[in-house]
């Protein structure tokens, strides 16, 4: 036994690494980890529902991804989508950013070569989570391209399950930000190694950056600005180099070259407002650099100063003055509403009701900070501090990244995203700045121990007689107590982060999931049973309206026209089906019928207490609607400024298109135990109008639980009333005489048509062999004789129950008034 | 007058054909129609005898071209008696045939007897002859709360070249509920059933139409076209993955659906529509899953014993007459329930068509996906199928797998048979794709280590790559130079131990030799350390690292002179018989800079570490 563990400890010795490829491999070993734990982390989806594609956008993103793996680049850039946006249209190759599906696509085809058989469906799930893993390896270098390599550890830990990150990156999430987080964190990373290095073949790679977050997101904007915001920021404090001038130029010509392919944002470098600070900077630098000369050409400080003065006044006037015109000549666009909104968070809703109206676009509350970044929110002052302490070009970058990411975040809650990396890393510094002061505290003490006993494990007893040695008692304790306080303090996040990403983050919202009584889980399915009915069982050409939240998934999942979605940049289309929705029904039906419409699909939650659905939503109808067409206003629906649907709702309100469609048959539906028949479970109140009448619609589906209802726009009435709908085809058929032509091109047979001959059938019985009554016999004679006495009985047996009438001798007479002949005597049954 | 016309000119032309054909007198025609599902089956037994002279192999079957149309499946089989069922079925050969000056009309077919029929024999067979789409919804459309109601059209006669001498017919409906029939003399009805007959002496070629028109809510389930898969993977599974696009083939539902109505009373708003499928798989089946184009179903119960596995699966939404829908069922089967080898061939022994309780397939198509590598391919059906092969690239295939492909139309539950796929597969080929995947790592690896040992880098005269590769040289030499130190130190150790030995020992003898090897040891290791030092201070891009070498060495070797010191004053002392308390005041203070300064030299080299 005592030889044992002396060999193993050769062996041991043999094997031991030198502590660099010791740290190494455990630096190494950690990414790798937290690379798989960032992708499984994100798989809670798949596990909990199924491997598919969640919310809106991104079945957008889906489909286009389909048919760019079906028909190739050049078709999808040249693509004009009929199926959304009816009658308009939408060019969808040039107002997309291209850059996810690509990526995507090229992801699959990779697969494809490599002999994966996989659909590109998984591909599109699992994208978003190999980007999240790739962002966590950009955030390792980051953090020790700003900080040290420790830093970027926990940088990488951070930001594998940051809940802020990890909303807009679980399987199944296609969308742009998950693609370009990746692209955003590795664009600046890139361009603060360049300004650190002053290489050129890092500000390239920058620029290649920068060019794959144009693809990917519209984001882009943020970089474009905070690039040259940062760069001014250093030419204020002093800290002008050539590293930075060879970053910066390179960067922003490059990257504005490499942009300007991308059809979406085409020439929006040189000439919209959004863009032209990183072209002042770039002005300003080449004017840093011709002073710069001067100075080096100059002795003489004076005649510097002076010619500073001159130079500087001249370039800002002509800057001003080239500025001012490009605005007057309309040449250089204004801002846009959306960037105004973002600069201040009151414009959305005075201005733009339709930024104001989606829920992901309200100022963000304190909770959410909390819910997405937990201990985050505290650790990130505590890392500005560090960064302050030392201060470098890169951490002054991330600096400026995390405080305007932090207001953006406060203004949206959607940009607490683009925050989120950059939290992360201040965070990561304040984490591993603190953690390594702490450790080389107790390793200072620890060294005493170690003398004593070189190769052994050190002993309690040997550590508690060092300990006597200490000078500051305490140190050593408190230290501990820190050390296991901040341990405590990441545990709890990591808790956190998986708590809010198995609960709240990985539910793909198209099917919802309730717990039931017996705590069993209930799933509802209702949005892709519609859509799936949609796409079966209504005409290939038939155009759809909804609301424009679910254009996109009608498309996508439902293969149908639509006449709006979510792509709305056509507000006035918008405003119709919000006028649509919130007129009268006859009003309503002209419109709905100028637009093509078939069916009208809306979402209702009054069954399953389900609350985002169009009724909770209409009131950014009337306000869409009313914001272009006048006659909607906002105040006809509400009732002392109170919005209800109950018997107190204002009237308009309870006879509008959306309320009626939403309530139609209702009424009669109990929906909870002991509340009377139309008790709305999602307001919580019985329904103000049960007896929903519908003149020009009809339903023509209903999911299982009511939550999606399509109507069938009825045809117009014709204006001959005699002229049936569907007219009796007079087709006499082939000799054959069993009928064999019935199931040819025919006599159609329609009962109701038939009621016609029952007064003759009660007028035969009285009299018999009475004159023949022509109507009756027109509408049998397109029918084979055998097909008229069927067609018949069911007439009889479905018009006339509890009327007694001989029923084979009067059909017999019948016939036979009509010079019809039938082979056998024919019996209509008992 | 159409259809009396008709039957005359039938007639007529029975008459005229007559002498043409043979002396065949159908003695008994038992005929039952069951109209219970959308299928129309209908079983005949017929006793058949010759009354000419001649020897007679082959009975003809008729069928009006309205039916022979519609006709998915027939088989004659002998007649059994009341005891049927024991005996192996043997089936009676049944051709298309095309006998001449017969009405264009109908379509023959004709069964080969098993011995030839002479003068006067007769022989008893039952002919079972399954028809799709056979039943007429009427009307043609209805709304959600009416009855689906359906015709069906025959004749009370049987249609036969033949004579024959006593007939009976029997018709079995779904439901008591009849809406309408054809009467004719000897029409009666019990229950569900209406009876026709017995006729006697019926003349060849009579036709007397019938309809009956009843109720029938059964699901019409008909799949348009339906794409079986089968993988075979000799690692244990058969795969089988189904795509059905189905449609409800009764009457068309028009007007409203209304949920409320269908919900609040399912059988009386909603009694055409039928909710649900039943599939039968085979036993042992698992990883069963339905799904469609945009993602899971979530309605479906699979029930299993060891006879076999039930899947009931629920479509989206209730199919009411007209409404269609997509889905996919796949499952996997072991392998050892369905391969088999025989004279050194492999073959799959599978049924042909789908698990699903009564569904009519308009168009099948089966694929057998076999292994990469796969040989000498050949199938055997039980009954004519289209047939070609292609080629599917699945996970890791190279050149892909091929596939069988079987196309059939009409596809009825009695296609439900087992058909054989035969073909040759070496074993070893089953090993391509784990060795695939496994090269493909271990290549992987190799470029790891390769990148990190191979020196990429472009321009080998630059000032940072010259540099860099001066300062990996000097970290090479550090390395040795630590080496070495701490070799010195575990020789300090090992002198420290020999005067421990010594306390407890007395053995002076031995430790004066410890020393000595020491000192021996420690003059060679200042040897190896002369060159690497003249090499660090040769070196510019050492410079800032060499101080502290410098003062790791110095020190280290205060740390061996003061070892040495303490080690001569223990053995003087021990030499001297002094007391071990006395030896101790003496070293009592060298031990203390001892300790010092190993601390000093525990601290450059970690220092020198962190470099």
């Amino acid at each position: 036994m005592a030889t044992m563990p002396a060999s193993a400890s050769d062996l041991l010795k043999s094997f031991k690494l030198k502590t660099k490829q010791q740290e190494l491999l455990i630096r190494v070993s950690i990414l790798c980890l937290v690379y798989i734990l960032a992708f499984i982390t994100r798989l809670f989806s798949v596990l909990r529902y199924e491997s598919m594609i969640h919310e809106f956008d991104p079945y957008f993103n889906y489909r286009t991804t389909l048919y760019l793996t079906e028909n190739g680049f050049y078709d999808f850039w040249n693509w004009f989508d009929y199926e959304s946006w009816y009658p308009l249209g939408r060019i969808v190759g040039g107002t997309l950013y291209p850059g996810l599906m690509v990526t995507a696509v090229l992801i699959y085809r990779i697969l494809r070569f490599l002999r994966f058989a996989v659909h590109i469906r998984e591909v599109c799930v699992l994208t978003a989570p190999f980007f999240a893993s790739n962002t966590t390896l950009v955030a390792y270098f980051f953090g020790k391209e700003i900080w040290d390599s420790g830093a970027g550890l926990v940088a990488a830990i951070l930001i594998a399950i940051c809940p802020g990150y990890i909303s807009r990156s679980v399987a199944g999430s296609y969308d742009n930000e998950g693609v370009a987080i990746f692209a955003l964190l590795f664009t600046f990373y890139v361009f603060v190694k360049a300004v650190n290095t002053g290489s050129l073949a890092w500000s390239l790679a920058s620029a290649f950056g920068y060019f794959y977050m144009v693809s990917a997101w519209g984001g882009y904007v943020f970089i474009i600005n905070l690039i040259p915001l940062y760069v001014l920021v250093l030419l204020i404090t002093g800290r002008y180099s050539m590293r930075l001038y060879v970053a910066y130029n390179c960067m922003y010509i490059l990257g504005m070259l490499l942009a300007m392919q991308i059809r979406f944002v085409g020439f929006q470098h040189v000439q919209s407002g959004e863009h032209m600070a990183v072209m002042g900077v770039f002005f300003l630098m080449q004017v840093f650099y011709f002073l710069d000369w001067v100075k080096h050409m100059l002795s003489d400080t004076k005649l510097f100063q002076a010619f500073l003065r001159i130079t500087v006044t001249c370039a800002v006037a002509v800057g001003g003055i080239a500025l001012g015109l490009g605005m007057v000549s309309g040449y250089i666009s204004p801002w846009t509403g959306r960037f105004y909104s973002l600069l201040d968070p009151t414009y959305a809703k005075d201005h733009i009701p339709i930024i104001a109206s989606v829920s992901e676009h309200q100022p963000t509350a304190w909770s959410s900070f909390m819910f997405d970044f937990h201990i985050l929110l505290f650790l990130f002052p505590a890392g500005l501090y560090f960064c302050f302490k030392r201060l470098s070009d890169a951490t002054i970058f991330i600096v400026m990244y995390g405080l305007t990411s932090m207001y953006f975040a406060g203004v949206m809650v959607r940009l607490i995203l683009v925050a989120t990396p950059a939290v992360c890393l201040i965070s990561a510094i304040a984490v591993s700045a603190t953690v390594k002061n702490l450790t080389v505290l107790l390793r200072s003490k620890n060294k005493v121990v170690q003398t004593g006993s070189t190769k052994g494990s050190g002993g309690s007893k040997s550590s508690s007689k060092a300990l006597l040695d200490q000078s500051q008692p305490f140190q050593k304790n408190g230290a501990i107590a820190l050390l296991f306080g901040a341990f405590y303090l990441l545990s709890r996040y990591a808790t956190h982060c998986t708590w809010v990403t198995s609960e709240a983050y990985s539910s793909p919202s198209i099917v919802l999931a309730a717990r039931g009584a017996h705590g069993n889980r209930v799933i509802f399915d209702d949005y892709r049973e519609a859509y799936f009915w949609l796409r079966q069982n209504t005409p290939q050409d038939a155009k759809v309206m909804s609301w424009w939240d679910y254009g996109y998934q009608i498309t996508a999942m439902g293969n149908r026209t639509v006449i709006v979605d979510n792509n709305t940049w056509n507000n006035t289309h918008i405003a119709t089906v919000g006028r649509a929705m919130s007129s009268y029904e006859d009003e309503a039906i002209e419109i709905i019928r100028s637009l093509d419409v078939d069916y009208v699909l809306v979402v209702f939650g009054g069954v399953t207490g389900y609350s985002s659905d169009d009724i909770n939503k209409f009131l950014w109808m009337v306000r869409i609607g009313g914001g272009v067409f006048p006659v909607i206003k906002e105040p006809d629906y509400l009732v002392n400024g109170e919005y209800r649907v109950d018997k107190g709702a204002a009237p308009k309100m309870l006879n509008c298109l959306m309320y009626k469609l939403c309530y139609y048959r209702f009424g009669e539906m109990l929906t909870e135990y002991g509340k009377p028949p139309g008790y709305d479970r999602a307001r919580g109140v019985e329904i103000g109008n049960k007896d929903v009448k519908l003149e020009h619609l009809e339903e023509a589906f209903t999911t299982s639980n009511w939550i999606v209802r399509i109507y069938r726009v009825k045809p117009p009435n014709n204006r001959c009333p005699h002229n049936v709908e569907t007219p009796v085809v007079t087709h006499l058929g082939d000799v054959f005489p069993n009928g064999s032509n019935i199931h040819g091109q025919s006599g159609t047979c329609n009962p109701q048509n038939l009621g016609v001959c029952l007064d003759l059938l009660g007028l035969v019985d009285v009299n018999l062999g009475n004159a023949p009554t022509k109507p009756c016999c027109s509408l049998i004679e397109g029918l084979v004789d055998l097909e008229g006495a069927v067609c018949l009985c069911t007439a009889v047996r479905a018009n006339v129950l509890g009327i007694h009438i001989n029923l084979s001798i009067s059909l017999s007479l019948l016939l036979r008034n009509c010079e019809r002949k039938v082979a056998t005597e024919y019996i209509c049954g008992p | 007058m159409e259809s009396f016309g008709f039957c005359f000119l039938m007639l007529t032309i029975a008459i005229l054909a007559s002498p043409a054909l043979s002396d065949l007198v159908l003695s008994k025609v038992d005929r039952r129609i069951y109209l219970t599902s959308h299928i129309v089956r209908i079983s005949s037994t017929m006793k058949v005898e010759n009354a000419g002279s001649e020897k007679e192999s082959k009975v003809l079957l008729a069928f009006p071209e309205q039916q022979a149309k519609n006709m998915a499946y027939l088989i004659a089989t002998p007649h059994e008696g009341k005891g049927k069922g024991k005996n192996p079925v043997v089936v009676l050969p049944v051709e298309a045939a095309n006998p001449k000056d017969m009405p264009a009309a109908l379509t023959f077919y004709s069964v080969s007897l098993p011995k030839g029929l002479a003068e006067g024999d007769s022989f008893t067979f039952d002919v079972l002859a399954v028809f799709t789409h056979a039943l007429r919804p009427i009307p043609e459309q209805i709304t959600q709360a009416d009855i689906q109601l359906v015709l069906y059209q025959d004749s009370a006669h049987y249609l036969s070249p033949y004579a024959v001498k006593v007939q009976s017919l029997s018709v079995k409906l779904p439901d008591s509920r009849i809406e309408s029939y054809t009467k004719l003399e000897n029409t009666k009805i019990h229950g569900s059933e209406i009876k026709y007959g017995p006729y006697e002496n019926i003349p060849s070629f009579s036709y007397s139409p019938i309809a009956v028109h009843f109720e029938s809510n059964l699901p019409f389930a008909v799949a348009h076209e339906l794409v079986r898969e089968i993988e075979i993977s000799h690692w244990g599974n058969v795969q089988v993955t189904e795509h059905y696009k189905l449609i409800h083939g009764g009457a068309q539902s028009k007007g409203e659906f209304s949920r409320l109505d269908f919900q609040a009373r399912p059988n009386v708003r909603g009694a055409s529509a039928f909710r649900y499928l039943v599939a039968n798989l085979p036993p042992r089946a698992h990883s069963v899953y339905y799904r469609d184009e945009i993602g899971n179903i979530s309605t479906s119960h699979l029930r299993g014993d060891s006879k076999k596995t039930e899947l009931l699966i629920e479509p989206r939404y209730p199919m009411f007459g007209g409404w269609r829908t997509a889905f996919t069922i796949g499952y996997g089967l072991p392998l050892l329930d369905f391969l088999f080898e025989s004279d050194g061939k492999r073959f799959l022994n599978i049924t042909f068509s789908s698990p699903m309780v009564e569904l009519v397939i308009d168009a099948l198509i089966v694929k057998v996906v076999l292994p990469e590598g796969s040989t000498d391919i050949s199938v055997a059906a039980p009954f004519p199928v289209e047939q070609w092969q292609e080629t599917k690239i699945s996970h890791l295939d190279i050149d892909g797998r091929p596939v069988v492909v079987l196309k059939k139309t009409n596809v009825v539950p009695e296609h439900n048979q087992f058909f054989q796929v035969y073909y040759h597969f070496s074993q070893l080929s089953m090993l391509r794709e784990p060795l695939m995947l496994i090269s493909g790592f271990f290549f992987f690896f190799v470029a790891c280590i390769v990148y990190m040992h191979a020196d990429i880098s472009i321009s080998k005269s630059s000032a940072s790559y010259l540099a860099k590769q001066q300062w990996e040289e000097v970290q090479a030499v550090i390395q040795q130079v630590q080496n070495i130190i701490s070799r010195c130190l575990t020789t300090h150790d090992n002198l420290e131990a020999s005067l421990r030995d010594l306390s407890r020992t007395g053995n002076i003898q031995a430790c004066k030799a410890a020393r000595k090897a020491a000192d021996g040891l420690l003059k060679e290791l200042s040897k190896e350390l002369k060159p690497l030092l003249t090499f660090l201070q040769s070196s510019p891009s050492a410079a800032q690292v060499l101080p502290k070498v410098e003062e790791l060495v110095a020190k280290e070797r205060e740390l061996q002179e003061k070892v040495m010191v303490k080690h001569s004053t223990v053995v003087d002392g021990y030499e001297k018989k002094l007391g071990a308390r006395d030896i101790e005041n003496r070293v009592a203070l060298q031990q203390q800079k001892l300790t010092a300064l190993r601390q000093e030299v525990d601290d450059l080299l970690e220092f020198i570490d962190e470099i």
